[in-house]
């Protein structure tokens, strides 16, 4: 166990090395100089020398490399050229609202999508499945950044119960701060709660065709015994993949709900960074993100593990 | 009204639904069950016979529902069908009085819980005892079904066993809360054939020992006619027949028992007997006619029959029932007639003495690759030491276990795979390590007839195009015209009807797929086919006419067959000289009757003891070779002698030494150090 752990572990640094490299090398893919591009064309030629040093542009480009990756592993990602503050520092003011609603959309959905999943595969064909069924279709394809747009008009414009878009964390004004996170909370878990109810189902109609689902029945189990010991356990694992997708993926997504209700997270930071070219910003952020996914897929492996014994541990 | 048996099903009828159109399943099946006794239900697939008992338990799923007839347990007051299927009455019963073992034990337990876990909740939930008595109780019968070091294996998953063994799990956890009645259905039919002994011979000596009755539900007469001591013949959702065992077999009634009988190949046959097969197929369900279901198949059928839509069981003798409507004498006359009938005499066959095939020393290692780098630890030794030849118009049966290395085997001779040494010589030249471009040439004059006739042929293709395409491929037609005509006369030699090529494979049964299948391999007018289990698919009254029909194209063609089984009734059947592997070794080879008089080696010996014979007085008088332990694993061949370790008379020197394959006498050869 403890060896898998580790190789998987291992797995994860050297993709992350890879994520890194590529992100860094964001520099170089930029179109015309990268001084340029970043501040704008307008500056001296001496100014130009002394940025040029400063981002040892006249280093090869894996010495470069090596000198950013050992700033970021010591907490030094640079400094922002639109903010003129340290990367590391926005960042950390920015990760945890991201981190706040990622959570709490990711804490609503699974159970709900759970739910919505076991009640409509149990009695398959009812008008609770057609309607669970159809639900979670539409709401599966609907966009995050025009459902959101469609809950500020109906909500906070037409009937004016919420307020349309800002910020506070919960201890500065609890009231608030509930008010506020509803729609975008909403926006980001619906699309999680239709995929895992779909998911749910489908594997758990799956499991219910199974031998050992009559095995579990011909020695008199009560149903429900049937369907939560020996049904969901094995339902689930898809479900467990579904899921470490759905929380990696969700900083991602936070870029359009963050955009449409002006919430100071990640997702906003880095549209501020790309439209104003602030490599260093970028290259933080996107490192970031990488390193998030990684964790969240490590994650789901381990738990893969604990959950699955036909994972042979060797 | 309670019943004076332990279990008594009275006209039980199930429906099912398809095409929106409701249809029975089983219509009015009465039987009943007492204290003790080993009763055998036996029938095709589709007669019915798991769904009797699953009715019984009430445990068809939905959209299928059990619409009418009573059961009754003893001690139970009620009619079991009036409880709720989720009632705690009917979930007392289920599992605690009446428990049941399941066909694949590789699916039939649920892979992620222990099995300690699955079998304690059996006990648990129909005995009032601590968890800790339960889990006393659960090691005590992992114990009685043999599982070695019970208390370990408590904790294990069900993949960590072999396929055996879980079925052993299976029968632990059904016997774990003392039921009265335990239904095996189809419980050994996935196992191999010393397994499937062991398994029955354990069931047969638990239930005596603690009188617990036992329903075999199979569609093996040989192994009803071994265990069971009454006997239900169903078929088309009826009971035909029943009685006691050997009435069954030696005073038969019903026509369809009799014609299943001679049908099925056995052990004991004379080489030239001629399999009678049952015309046509068995009926859908949903299109079964309102008087008797094998009228359409049946040698004795009158216009009565036609009229008469009461096909109850009638008393015909001493406990014995019947659902003909014949009467003794009708019978008689129809199985005198049947007697001048000429089925044809055993088909004759050219021998020549040319050599087909020579294969001589070969091996084939897989090689195991581990890691991210893919780095070779190791090797699966599938096959090592094969040394045989053939003859034209010969048939060679190859049997043994699963991982015997028999479709490796077969593959090294297609040249599917490279042998890593050896020669095969094939039409006078060694074909063993050609490169593609040479063998083409070779191909067509190899072929293959495969196991699954579902899932070999695609599914997307018509009849035509499967049967033509290595026409076409090999150049052996000029023109549309003479494609067609080929065509044509291929699937006309394989008994089906032409204007049926345009169809794909799913709107044929499983016996005619099997037919295309040989006409496939037919069409490249090959010298070999190698046959791979081509009828462990199909229903037994199918089976007949797949056999038949082989031998009757080698009679025509001179052809050469290797016959690849499991079942050894059907190898010995149709092969000339039979060849014994064991995790991939050559065991055994012998001239068919040499072999199943005198076998040699005591694998052979213990193969053959395992194969029920469908006759109980042949049975009773058989003499049982008992077999230790399972099939190892390819991965963990044993040193020595493959058999070493399970065999009865294994010395130091069988561990030690391989023995190498000596001629004894004639043409017999075996691979053993005490012989």
């Amino acid at each position: 166990m403890a060896r898998y752990i580790a190789q998987r572990l291992g797995q994860t640094l050297l993709v992350l090395l890879i994520v890194s490299f590529l992100t860094y090398m964001l520099v170089d893919f930029l179109p015309g100089d990268p001084i340029a591009a970043m501040t704008g064309g307008e500056i001296s030629g001496e100014t130009y020398e002394r940025l040029y040093k400063e981002m040892n542009m006249d280093k090869p480009v894996l010495v470069r490399y090596a000198l950013w990756l050992k700033g970021a592993l010591t907490g030094d990602l640079g400094t922002s050229q639109s903010y003129h503050r340290r990367v590391v520092d926005i960042i950390s003011e920015r990760v945890p609202v991201t981190i706040y609603f990622s959570l709490l959309a990711f804490v609503i959905s699974v159970p709900l999508g759970i739910l919505f999943g076991i009640i409509s595969a149990v009695r398959r064909g009812s008008a609770a499945d057609t309607a669970v069924t159809l639900t979670a279709n539409v709401c599966c394809c609907l966009p995050q950044f025009w459902l959101g747009i469609l809950f500020m008009y109906v909500f906070a414009m037409k009937l004016g119960w919420l307020p349309s878009s800002g910020f506070v964390w919960p201890h500065e004004d609890l009231l608030l701060s509930i008010r506020q996170t509803i729609m975008p909370l909403l926006c980001l878990a619906i699309g999680g709660i239709a995929s895992i109810t779909r998911q749910t189902r489908s594997s758990m109609l799956e499991v219910i065709r199974q031998d050992y689902i009559r095995t579990a029945r011909s020695k008199g189990l009560r149903s429900k015994a049937v369907i939560y010991v020996h049904a969901l356990k094995n339902a689930l694992l898809p479900v467990i993949t579904l899921m470490g997708l759905r929380l990696g993926g969700l900083i991602g997504g936070s870029v359009f709900v963050e955009n449409v209700f002006v919430i100071p997270g990640m997702g906003s930071l880095l549209v501020n960074a790309i439209t104003s070219v602030d490599i260093p910003l970028i290259q933080g952020c996107v490192l970031l993100i990488a390193v998030f996914s990684c964790v969240v897929n490590l994650i789901t492996d381990i738990v893969y593990v604990y959950v699955d014994p036909r994972i042979k541990v060797a | 009204m309670a019943s004076k048996h332990l279990l008594e099903i009275r006209n039980l009828v199930t429906t099912f639904r398809s095409d929106n159109r409701e249809f029975n399943a089983i219509e009015g099946v009465s039987m009943h069950v007492d204290r003790g006794e080993i009763v055998g239900i036996v029938g095709e697939s589709g007669s019915g016979k798991s769904v009797t008992m699953l009715s019984s338990l009430q445990l068809i799923a939905s959209p299928g529902r059990v619409a009418g007839g009573e059961v009754y347990l003893e001690g139970v007051k009620d009619n079991l069908l009036s409880y709720g299927s989720d009632s705690e009455e009917m979930r007392q019963i289920r599992g605690g009085r009446i428990s049941m073992i399941f066909q694949e034990p590789m699916t039939s337990l649920n892979p992620v819980l222990t099995v300690g876990y699955q079998i304690q909740e059996n006990i648990l939930l129909h005995k009032k005892v601590t968890p800790e008595e339960a889990k006393r109780r659960t090691i005590e019968a992992m114990k009685m079904v043999n599982i070695p070091d019970a208390e370990t294996r408590y904790d294990y998953y069900p993949q960590q066993f072999s396929g055996g063994m879980r079925q052993r799990i299976m029968i632990a956890m059904a016997m774990a809360p003392g039921p009265d009645i335990l239904i095996a259905d189809e419980a050994t039919t996935a196992l191999d054939v010393t397994t499937q002994a062991q398994l029955l011979e354990m069931i047969r000596d638990i239930a005596k020992k603690t009188n617990t009755a036992v329903i075999m539900v199979t569609h093996n007469l040989g192994l009803v006619a071994r265990y069971a001591e009454r006997i239900y013949v169903m078929y088309g959702g009826h009971i035909m027949e029943t009685s006691d065992c050997v009435e069954v077999f030696h005073n038969t009634k019903h026509p369809y028992t009799r014609a299943l009988l001679r049908a099925i190949p056995r052990l004991d046959d004379p080489k030239d007997r001629v399999l009678i097969p049952i015309d046509g197929l068995p009926p859908v369900p949903s299109q079964r006619p309102p008087y008797c279901p094998f009228y359409e198949r049946c040698e004795y059928r009158c216009d009565a029959c036609k009229a008469n839509t009461d096909y109850s069981l009638k008393q015909v003798g001493e406990n014995h029932w019947s659902s003909c409507i014949l009467t003794q004498q009708q019978l008689d006359e129809g199985a005198e007639a049947l007697l001048h009938k000429n089925y044809g005499e055993s088909p004759v066959r050219p021998q020549l003495d040319d050599y087909c095939l020579k294969v001589s020393n070969v091996r084939k290692y897989f090689p195991v690759y581990k890691g991210l780098l893919r780095k070779k630890v190791g090797e699966v030794k599938a096959i090592e030491d094969i040394a045989f030849d053939l003859k034209q118009g010969e048939t060679l049966g190859v049997v043994g276990e699963s991982g015997c290395g028999k479709t490796t085997l077969a593959r090294c001779i297609m040249r599917m795979y490279e042998p890593d040494e050896g020669t095969i010589i094939f039409g006078g030249r060694d074909i063993a390590h050609l490169k593609d471009k040479e063998l083409k040439p070779v191909r067509p004059k190899i072929s293959m007839i495969f196991q699954d006739p579902f899932s070999s042929l695609d599914p997307r293709q018509s009849a035509e195009s499967i049967v033509g395409e290595s026409l076409l491929i090999h150049k052996l037609v000029n023109g549309r015209t003479e494609y067609e005509n080929r065509v044509d006369e291929l699937l006309r030699k394989v008994g089906m009807d032409p204007a049926m090529k345009d169809r794909v494979a799913h709107e044929f049964s499983g016996g005619q797929r099997q037919r295309i299948g040989i006409a496939r391999a037919l069409s490249s007018n090959p010298d070999l086919i190698i046959c791979d289990e081509p009828i462990s698919a199909l229903d037994v009254s199918i089976q007949a006419q797949i056999i038949n029909l082989l031998e009757k194209i080698q009679a025509e063609t001179g052809i050469s067959y290797i016959f690849i089984a499991h079942d050894l009734a059907v190898v010995k059947h149709i092969s000339d000289r039979i060849l014994v592997m064991y995790l991939g070794r050559v065991m055994e080879i012998a001239e068919c009757d040499e072999l199943y008089e005198h076998p040699l080696h005591p694998y052979t010996q213990a193969l053959l003891s395992a194969i029920p014979v469908a006759d109980p007085l042949v049975e009773a008088q058989r003499e049982a070779v008992p077999i230790q332990g399972e099939v190892p694993s390819i991965l963990k061949r044993p040193s020595g002698c493959p058999f070493h370790n399970r065999c009865p008379r294994a010395t130091e020197r069988c561990s030690q030494e391989v023995p190498a394959l000596h001629t004894v006498k004639g043409s017999h050869q075996v691979a053993c150090h005490l012989v």
